[in-house]
């Protein structure tokens, strides 16, 4: 199929930047959204122009690592799939596509379709983790014993990968569904309930630091989450932070 | 350590969500004291002067009220700025309806009409109703005949078409508004339950529907009793 791309180029994070329109041609429907990308910049190579930057590591939908918005959503079209998994078979011959990177202000873009997700990162230490005393005497985990229903909810929100995909299309580019993943995969967990209060008070107010808007419950970031997280981690980090708040130290 | 509780964006919904919830069962208190004066005129007269003339109603709850309607309001707006400056460069293409409703995407377009028409509703009733019990001193809540006066003064102002019109409106702002305000305070709160929500969704969809139109069915009985 032969398309035409419209893609945001940015030369650094200063930069204003502008949509640049380019051609492709013999795409086959067979290949992922990011490997129509390679061809592309193949072609741009070969002429001398710079190549798009995007991000991308796994290629199997596992790593977060890829973002773009496609067409005026997160990961494209699809539903369920990060933009690696993302086939043009979704596209049609002819078709305009217009590929941008993930808006936030907590986002910011470092070249063309890269943005810097490190906010994630820093709202991940300031809470999402478990302290284990690694000296020698760990116990073992199967020792614990843990309800299945909470163990399957865990791992439901452990799923989250972290790609952004939340933020870009939350109108208020809110984090509150990775906060709220990240919160209840420990809070579900006999582990995590040790650390549940200053988890998730010191979560939250890391997401508010990075300046990330507030969640309106809109459901989108439901919608476009490549790894289905429920909007009932949101409720439940809601319930952790007002239990949270009322408990004295 | 943590910031003070309520200034963080959690904490500031889970206070949005108590304001509105307070917000929801005042407005189900006045639709059933307001569609007596359909059923029951004498009755509407007599609960009027009851919520106007007692002074726990007056002088604790009231103030409690038109706190909640100005923080609902107030905070809603500074959430809608927070919100709008995480996003300073906006998308060239944007497709949002294919992931979220209409109404929980535009709560502070609805919210904004519904405020607008509560400055007419107070102009309306409330201003009048403090003037003549504040500063003209009249408690009685009788008329110059020595008749409850609160089911005449209603009747009065739902004479006027336009106001009538305005009302319909308004109403169908507060539905939209509901529409999405209803089960979302219940999220905000942390309660999300696989058994309950589903349920607690469709009585907020009923209640959004069903109050509002009882709303706008008192003030269209007034105006067309008064112009049949």
């Amino acid at each position: 199929m032969n398309l035409t791309l419209k893609i945001w180029r940015q030369k650094d994070s200063k930069d204003k930047g502008q949509m640049v329109t380019y051609n492709v041609t013999d795409i086959s429907e067979h290949m992922s959204f990011l490997e129509m990308l390679d061809v592309l910049n193949e072609q741009l190579v070969n002429t001398g122009e710079e190549p798009v930057a995007f991000d991308h590591d796994c290629r199997e939908g596992i790593c977060g690592m890829c973002s773009l918005y496609i067409n005026g959503e997160a990961h494209g079209p699809d539903r369920g799939v990060t933009t690696c998994q993302l086939h043009m078979r979704m596209f049609n011959d002819g078709d305009t596509i217009f590929i941008e990177p993930f808006r936030a202000k907590a986002f910011p873009v470092i070249k063309d379709l890269v943005v810097d997700r490190t906010a994630f990162d820093r709202i991940q230490q300031a809470g999402g983790y478990i302290s284990v005393n690694t000296s020698g005497n760990t116990q073992d985990a199967n020792a614990i014993p843990i309800r299945k229903a909470n163990a399957d909810l865990a791992m439901d929100a452990a799923e989250c990968i972290g790609c952004g995909a939340c933020v870009a299309t939350c109108k208020n580019s809110s984090a509150m569904l990775f906060v709220g993943a990240k919160v209840s995969q420990y809070a579900l967990l006999p582990q995590g309930r040790v650390e549940a209060k200053d988890r998730v008070l010191n979560m939250v107010n890391q997401m508010d630091k990075e300046g990330f808007g507030n969640c309106t419950n809109t459901g989108a970031c439901e919608v476009e989450c490549p790894k289905g997280i429920s909007l009932t981690n949101i409720a439940r980090m809601n319930r952790e932070y007002l239990s949270a708040s009322v408990k004295e130290d | 350590m943590s910031k003070r509780k309520g200034t963080t964006s959690v904490g500031r919904k889970i206070l949005m969500a108590l304001s509105g919830l307070f917000l929801i069962v005042f407005l189900l208190q006045h639709c059933a004291i307001n569609f007596l004066s359909v059923i029951a005129p004498d009755m509407f007269n007599e609960v009027s002067h009851f919520m106007g003339t007692n002074p726990l109603i007056q002088y604790a709850l009231q103030p409690v009220l038109a706190f909640g309607v100005f923080f609902h309001l107030i905070m809603g707006m500074y959430l809608e700025r927070q919100n709008r400056n995480a996003r300073p460069i906006k998308y060239a293409v944007n497709k949002p309806a294919t992931n979220s409703n209409w109404m929980s995407r535009n709560m502070i377009i609805t919210g904004i009409m519904v405020m607008l028409f509560m400055a007419l509703h107070f102009a309306d009733f409330w201003i009048p109703e403090l003037k003549t019990k504040f500063i003209d001193g009249d408690m009685t809540g009788m008329n110059a005949a020595g008749e409850f006066r609160y089911m005449e003064e209603m009747a009065h102002e739902f004479s006027n078409g336009i106001r009538v019109a305005i009302y319909v409106v308004a109403f169908v702002f507060l539905s939209l508004h509901l529409l999405h305000g209803f089960q979302s305070a219940f999220q905000s709160v942390g309660f999300n339950h696989n058994k309950f929500t589903p349920t607690l969704k469709k009585l907020g969809t009923i209640y959004a529907i069903v109050i509002p139109a009882l709303f706008i069915f008192i003030a269209l009985f007034h105006f067309f009793n008064q112009h049949a």
